[in-house]
């Protein structure tokens, strides 16, 4: 008799342990796919860390759906096809709940095919060219529409500018939003030869005659200004050129769609001041829920200089939009989540609700800002209240009666409405 | 007349000069009787108005207070472009910042007055626009015109040439009758006949196309352009004609300075080339080593002008002169390590040596990774290598392009000196010549390996300090730069130093001319496929080593 009760006794612990043990065991799995080595280290790095935050964060709340979360990190280092190679990992072997990562257009095209074969679910952060809607990605940055389209407009009505330089790193992104702002510009009356195109390589750094050639360019006695893809590295050298050649951002604006805070805190920012750039967030923001989100940023980075930027507050809609999906559809199951997550709304950083749409994108709202000497932006123009995103550009002959629609009865992402066919592509 | 002196502190002079007559007869014919009654007004109450968000609002106080004669305005105006004036959260009131250790110093705008160190919590800046901007820089153009320094007085005048309007006529014949210094007075004389060509009658207006017509300013050009649209509306066939005659001659210039500026891009790319490629001609050159981590010795220099910008804050203006022997040292030590480590195991095995100093490269990347982060670093610019020498409205040369060409040519011919003249050099040649007749003459030769080795790094070192002023320092910086230094020494001939400056300046003189119409990307792929052609042809680049040594 003593025996069995102690049995008993020993038992009860266990009994009560029990659930625990399982809640500790099964935990949601979270994929980051983000290259921490290699030329786009420099960005995504930082997006990684904000990423482990936001799921540090979610677990101090309690995880989700009784469970916690669990980042898996894996490192494609700025290799496109190991890119797809990890992405058939996090999602095969770690079975991940959904996976957050890419930054460059073509690491996004290269993991596309491994998603929708897979069907796992990827939220994908930067801005990008569109022309895109795939079933199983979430574009958690800005459309052309959202970016590049406003800020023209914001450069021909408030600033007067009538001559265009498109200054671009030669591949997918700048040559397709290129491609949108020349048809709108022409749609806008502004004729062929007040717009000048230029491509440069990855990290070009001798800018000498490009500049020169912006600044005969600009010369005409027409207020010109640079609209500007370059991308990461290359800007710095470009700046600089532009200081040293005597232009100044009263003389010739750029505004540019790659160069955040992150970019700014590498680099001597006094040639910079008074350009532009175009985002859906700066940290310069004043909000609380930005507030909010900078002090745990400092707090868990242990680094009170470092910046926050638009892609991270990409990720933190994206993030807070796959948590209340699964909290709504019960479960992580990648069909059901999409589902769910259509419509839903979280609250931005920047004051207002991003709300994901139809078409695999969010509502942002766009802003313009200035540079100034301290690395930072000071906001100059907004948009009243939010602009939904668009997959498929309004401007472009090919896409212009194409839209992407994952309700039912379309459920497809490249519909055209005039043949009301869907191409069955997404891409 | 009030100046500022070095204090910040306003004193008068005690005479008046004949401009501050004429400035005061201009303000008061401005301002009317009532300009005395007004004065308060203009100054005090449109400074109120600058804090306010709304930038239509700061616009209008600053019109307001480019009214005022107030000498206090210049610096607010200049303080207010620069981004600079903050004003005082509890008191709202004005200040300007000096930021010192403690936090930041503060002195009234209205009394000049120190008003103590405070954190930066306890002020805010008044933000300006790109429109507030050119308002302001127009509007200190304007006052800087009775400005005593010539060069203010001529960027003034500069300013106001695109801009010129009828009113201003009296005042620049006024001021055009005191100047004194000549090329102000040749300026004020082309924004005179900037309003001449337009409102001047027939014979004015023909010596106005003569005058603009023999300068370089593109407002002049522009203004011609809509003369010249004009005339042939109003069919006067004279003027016209007149016009076009000196919109050739300015386009002819135009296109004499394009082709001079296009030849200094060139040779400034070529500088940049021969940097990276002088200190690879060594050790690929001479030694015959394959090292693909040289780019990355490239990288070291970088980062070491890097850490010595973080040692001496206060001494930007100086850092880069300690940088270039820092970086000479340090980029040397890292290529003896290597030397002695590596590549002297893998001597005549170049596919292993191109392995592993492969290896090499990446492992440097990482190491800087780790200790540095991904991010790139940010180095200074020295004032002295901003900016750029204007030598007319057409043509400027950039300042750090000029010292870098200047440079590059320092380090060619102090290398040459080496090479040629030092003990170190003659061993070097011997050994490259011919080593086993070099050991039997009593040359060390691992010895005489490790210093040339190390002398190609240390060189390389150098080339990374002057590139940190060109492109990003980051992990990456060495990568983009070590296949232009292969193509440079193998274009040039192998082992002739000669060759790689001939080959470097005529890569990059043609890169640049082809730049224009092919773009930078097809630009680049074209001298690639030249060289590719080139190399077929002569197999040992341009100026070939000629000799016994040249057999093996």
């Amino acid at each position: 008799m003593k025996k069995m009760n102690l049995s008993k006794w020993l038992l009860v612990p266990l009994f009560m342990a029990l659930p625990f043990a399982v809640n500790a065991k099964e935990t949601i799995k979270v994929g980051i796919l983000h290259s921490l080595s290699g030329t786009m280290a420099i960005s995504e790095t930082t997006l990684k860390d904000t990423m482990l935050m936001l799921i540090d964060e979610q677990n101090k709340k309690g995880g989700l759906l009784g469970k916690k979360l669990e980042a898996v990190v894996v490192d494609p280092a700025s290799n496109w096809p190991l890119f797809a190679e990890k992405a058939r990992e996090l999602l095969e072997k770690d079975k991940v709940a959904a996976v957050f990562g890419c930054w460059t257009s073509v690491s996004r095209k290269s993991v596309l095919p491994v998603f929708e074969e897979l069907n796992g679910l990827l939220f994908y952060p930067v801005q990008y060219e569109g022309e895109e809607s795939s079933k199983n990605v979430f574009y958690t940055g800005a459309a052309p529409n959202q970016q590049a389209i406003p800020a023209v407009d914001y450069l021909m009505k408030n600033v007067g500018v009538k001559r265009w330089v498109l200054a671009g790193t030669d591949y997918v992104y700048p040559r397709t939003t290129n491609k949108i702002l020349e048809a709108y510009l022409k749609a806008k009356g502004v004729s062929e030869k007040d717009i000048m195109i230029n491509y440069t390589p990855f990290g070009h750094s001798d800018w000498q005659s490009i500049v020169s050639d912006i600044k005969k360019f600009g010369s005409a006695g027409k207020k010109t200004a640079v609209v500007s893809t370059i991308n990461g590295d290359a800007n710095v050298p470009f700046y600089k050129e532009l200081g040293n050649q005597g232009i100044s951002a009263k003389d010739i604006p750029v505004v540019a769609f790659s160069v955040g805070e992150e970019e700014l805190s590498g680099i001597d920012t006094k040639p910079l001041v008074g350009h532009l750039a175009a985002w859906n967030y700066f940290m310069s923001v004043d909000n609380k829920n930005n507030d909010k989100f900078i002090s745990s940023w400092h707090k868990f980075i242990k680094n009170k200089k470092r910046v926050t930027n638009d892609p991270m507050e990409a990720h933190y809609i994206g993030f807070n939009l796959w948590v209340n999906a699964v909290k709504k559809a019960g479960s992580t199951d990648p069909d059901k989540v999409g589902k769910a997550i259509i419509g839903l709304s979280v609250p931005n950083l920047t004051g207002g609700k991003a709300t994901m749409l139809k078409n695999h994108h969010v509502t942002k709202p766009v802003l313009i800002g200035e540079i100034q000497a301290d690395g930072q932006f000071e906001v100059v123009w907004k948009t009243k209240g939010t602009v939904p995103g668009d997959a498929w550009s309004d401007f472009l002959p090919g896409s212009k009666d194409v839209i992407s629609d994952w309700t039912k009865p379309i459920s497809c992402g490249n519909y055209n409405t005039k043949t009301k066919k869907c191409s069955g592509q997404n891409f | 007349m009030c100046t500022l002196n070095r204090s910040g502190r306003y004193h008068t002079s005690g005479f008046f000069s004949p401009i501050l007559t004429l400035l005061i007869m201009i303000a008061s014919l401005l301002s009317g009787p009532a300009y005395a009654a007004q004065a308060v007004d203009n100054f005090s109450a449109p400074l109120k108005q600058l804090l306010e968000f709304d930038f239509d609002i700061k616009q209008q106080a600053i019109e307001q207070l480019a009214k005022s004669d107030d000498e206090r305005v210049d610096r607010i105006f200049k303080t207010l472009l620069n981004g600079d004036l903050y004003y005082r959260k509890e008191d709202q009131a004005l200040v300007y910042v000096f930021s010192t250790d403690d936090g930041y110093a503060l002195t009234g705008v209205l009394d000049n007055a120190s008003l103590g160190v405070v954190s930066k919590r306890e002020i805010k800046k008044i933000t300006v626009n790109n429109q507030l901007r050119e308002l302001l820089s127009g509007l200190i153009a304007e006052r800087g015109m009775s400005n005593r320094n010539p060069a203010v007085r001529l960027n003034s005048v500069k300013e106001m040439i695109g801009q010129v309007g009828e009113p201003d006529r009296d005042r620049l014949q006024k001021l055009l009758v005191s100047e004194t210094d000549q090329r102000v007075s040749r300026a004020l004389h082309i924004a005179l006949a900037m309003l001449d060509v337009v409102h001047g009658d027939k014979q004015k207006q023909l010596a106005a196309v003569v005058a603009l017509g023999e300068s370089d300013y593109t407002e002049s050009r522009n203004r011609l352009q809509q003369v010249l649209k004009q005339a042939t509306a109003a069919d006067d066939s004279a003027l016209a004609k007149q016009v076009k005659t000196s919109l050739h001659a300015i386009q002819l210039r135009a296109e004499r300075y394009q082709a001079l500026e296009t030849v200094f891009f060139g040779i400034s790319l070529g500088s940049v080339l021969l940097l990276a490629a002088i200190g690879l001609a060594i050790t690929f050159g001479v030694m015959g080593v394959i090292n693909m981590a040289h780019g990355e010795l490239m990288m070291i220099g970088a980062y070491t002008t890097y850490v010595v910008q973080l040692l001496m804050p206060n001494y930007i203006e100086w850092s880069l002169l300690v940088a270039v022997p820092a970086a000479f040292i340090v980029a040397g030590l890292f290529g003896v390590a290597i030397e002695r480590g590596v590549i002297r195991f893998l001597y005549g095995r170049p596919l292993e040596t191109l392995l592993a100093t492969f290896g090499i490269s990446l492992v440097l990347q990482q190491l800087v990774r780790s200790i540095f982060s991904p991010l790139n670093r940010s180095v200074q610019t020295p004032a002295w290598m901003s900016g750029s020498w204007e030598i007319n409205a057409v043509l400027s040369l950039t300042y750090n392009r000029l010292y870098i060409i200047v440079f590059s040519l320092l380090v060619f011919a102090a290398l040459l000196a080496i090479l040629k003249k030092t003990p170190l050099g003659l061993q070097v040649r011997a050994v490259s010549q011919n080593r086993t007749m070099a050991r039997a003459m009593g040359i060390r030769t691992e010895w005489v390996d490790a210093m040339t080795f190390g002398l190609g790094s240390g060189i390389a070192g150098v080339a990374g300090v002057a590139l940190s002023q060109l492109t990003n320092v980051g992990p990456n910086l060495g990568q983009s730069y070590i296949i232009d230094s292969f193509m440079v020494v193998v274009f040039g001939g192998v082992g002739n130093l000669w060759g790689t400056l001939v080959g470097a300046m005529s890569l990059g003189v043609a890169n640049k001319f082809l730049e224009p119409w092919a773009g930078a990307v097809l630009a680049k792929i074209f001298i690639l496929i030249f060289i590719i052609l080139f190399i077929q042809k002569r197999p040992r680049g341009l100026f070939p080593q000629k000799g016994r040594a040249a057999e093996n």
